[in-house]
């Protein structure tokens, strides 16, 4: 798990200061401020995945293949398993959350802390879920450098976490709002530095119907594993 | 106890195992060998509910697992090839867990948990983290595992591959202390054909995904004229090594030790 919080870390510094000053001088503010929440979600949705391609080894080398020839029920299994890599996933953003602090990240509102686990544990869901689903399919892990390069860099980086999306040409835009991570972080930020853009109750609702689906999904597909 | 019929399965174009036919009797210890590629996992895949067959009919305890899938699940306990203990817990706890998972109450769970740790000698290890174990020691926890629900059916996959002597000893000192005193069927592969000789009943071969010789391992060497059980399964399948193309498994089995965190 330590080894894991020096990608995000890296991102907060070297952006957080890199970016700062161009920011602050562009009329957004500290940079720092808008950069945390999404630095948190990083953390989140990249160890949330990676949990979820465990399974991929866990099939054939580790436990899985144990639970698979019980007489309990898959989708009970998939569900401990998935709350089970959101909880780790969780802890990971709020280690990262307590280490914005250290670089000076400050939350407008300690009341809303509580809003921002919400935020924090949906993300979390989601994105395990979604791990869970694509290794519920393959194989390997030969197509797990790709599935991290083409599908979760992409969402990653076109969520708004890392810059507002204002930027981008509109239908752009409308496409990155089909992007869950987006009313994550936007979540996320509202409730951390009360800067949303899309609202904190539609984020809120699109994020708990695209978990519920991504569950759905997940359990359907790791019903249909064999071993 | 197992009884299949006309079973078959097919991954595409591809058939992995061709209208096999074969029965297990209530007791018995039976081998199921064949070369590499032949279709024996396939097989087994299918007997424990991993796999739905294409065609033809099982029987497990009398429960189609097709059908009749957590009947049959209760029905037997299985040592897989590859380790599926979980590293992060100790002994007792990949008991207890197993025990959890297949509804055995908490008393009787206690109670049978002790009884089979102190079987495979393993009760003074109870709290340590399996990660420490060594491969023999892990091997003796899976079988203690498979127990716990009391399955009427023991299905091994090379249950000594790459273990020291002793510790195959001690095993098949374990199965065969379990079919004798509490009748348990047994069914197992493996690539060690002295100890199928030395322990199997009943031992069907497998090739090309089709049964072609079934019997004790003495009927089998008569058939062949041959003295070792070794020798009668190189005369019926051949002695051309066959070559396979690693399939996922094999190639994540050699990237082990890279992806192991």
């Amino acid at each position: 798990m330590i080894g894991s919080l020096g990608q995000p870390l890296l991102f907060l510094v070297a952006l957080g200061f890199g970016f700062g000053p161009i920011y602050q001088k562009a009329g957004g503010g500290s940079y720092i401020q808008f950069l945390a929440p999404g630095v948190i979600a990083m953390a989140i949705i990249f160890t949330a995945i990676f949990t979820g391609i465990e399974i991929i080894w866990d099939r054939q080398f580790g436990f899985l293949k144990e639970t698979l020839v019980a007489p309990s029920s898959r989708f009970n299994i998939m569900i401990g398993r998935t709350l089970g890599g959101a909880t780790v996933a969780t802890i990971q953003g709020i280690v990262v959350f307590l280490m914005t602090l250290v670089v000076g990240f400050r939350p407008t509102s300690i009341l809303l802390l509580p809003l921002a686990l919400v935020f924090m544990v949906l993300i979390a869901l989601v994105f395990t879920a979604f791990g869970t689903a694509i290794a519920s399919r393959m194989q390997d892990m030969q197509a797990f450098p790709i599935i991290i390069n083409f599908l979760i860099m992409p969402i990653f980086f076109l969520s708004g976490a890392l810059f507002p999306i204002d930027g981008f040409p509109a239908p752009v835009v409308a496409a990155m709002h089909l992007n869950p991570l987006l009313y994550g972080v936007d979540g996320l930020r509202g409730a951390l530095i009360n800067g949303a853009h899309v609202g904190l109750l539609t984020d809120l609702g699109v994020l708990a119907i695209v978990t519920l689906v991504l569950l759905a999904i997940g359990s359907y597909l790791f019903s249909k594993i064999e071993v | 106890m197992i009884d299949v019929a006309n079973l078959t399965k097919k991954f595409g174009n591809f058939t992995a195992v061709d209208n096999i036919s074969f029965n297990v009797e209530k007791g018995g210890i039976f081998a199921f060998l064949g070369p590499n590629g032949a279709g024996k996992t396939t097989t087994i895949k299918m007997l424990t509910t991993l796999l739905s067959p294409t065609d033809g009919k099982i029987s497990v305890n009398g429960y189609d697992p097709v059908t009749a899938q957590d009947a049959v699940r209760h029905s037997f306990g299985i040592v897989f090839q590859d380790q599926s203990l979980d590293d992060e817990l100790t002994a007792w706890e990949n008991l207890e867990f197993h025990g959890v998972l297949y509804g055995v109450p908490k008393k009787v769970r206690r109670e049978r948990i002790e009884e089979m740790l102190k079987f495979v000698e393993l009760w003074d290890r109870k709290n340590e983290l399996v990660k420490k174990f060594s491969g023999g020691m892990k091997r003796r926890l899976e079988i203690a595992r498979g127990l716990i629900h009391h399955p009427k059916i023991l299905f091994l996959d090379e249950p000594t591959l790459g273990l020291d002597p002793q510790t195959r000893n001690h095993i098949w000192n374990y199965i065969k202390k379990l079919n004798k005193d509490e009748g348990m069927t047994v069914f197992f592969t493996t690539h060690y054909m002295e100890e199928a000789d030395r322990a199997a009943g009943q031992v069907a071969i497998i090739d090309h995904g089709k049964i072609i010789a079934a019997g004790s391992p003495a009927e089998l060497k008569q058939k062949t004229s041959t003295q070792t059980l070794e020798d009668a399964f190189l005369n019926l399948t051949g002695k051309v090594i066959r070559d396979e193309e690693a399939g996922a498994a094999e190639r994540m089995r050699g990237h082990r030790r890279a992806w192991r965190h």
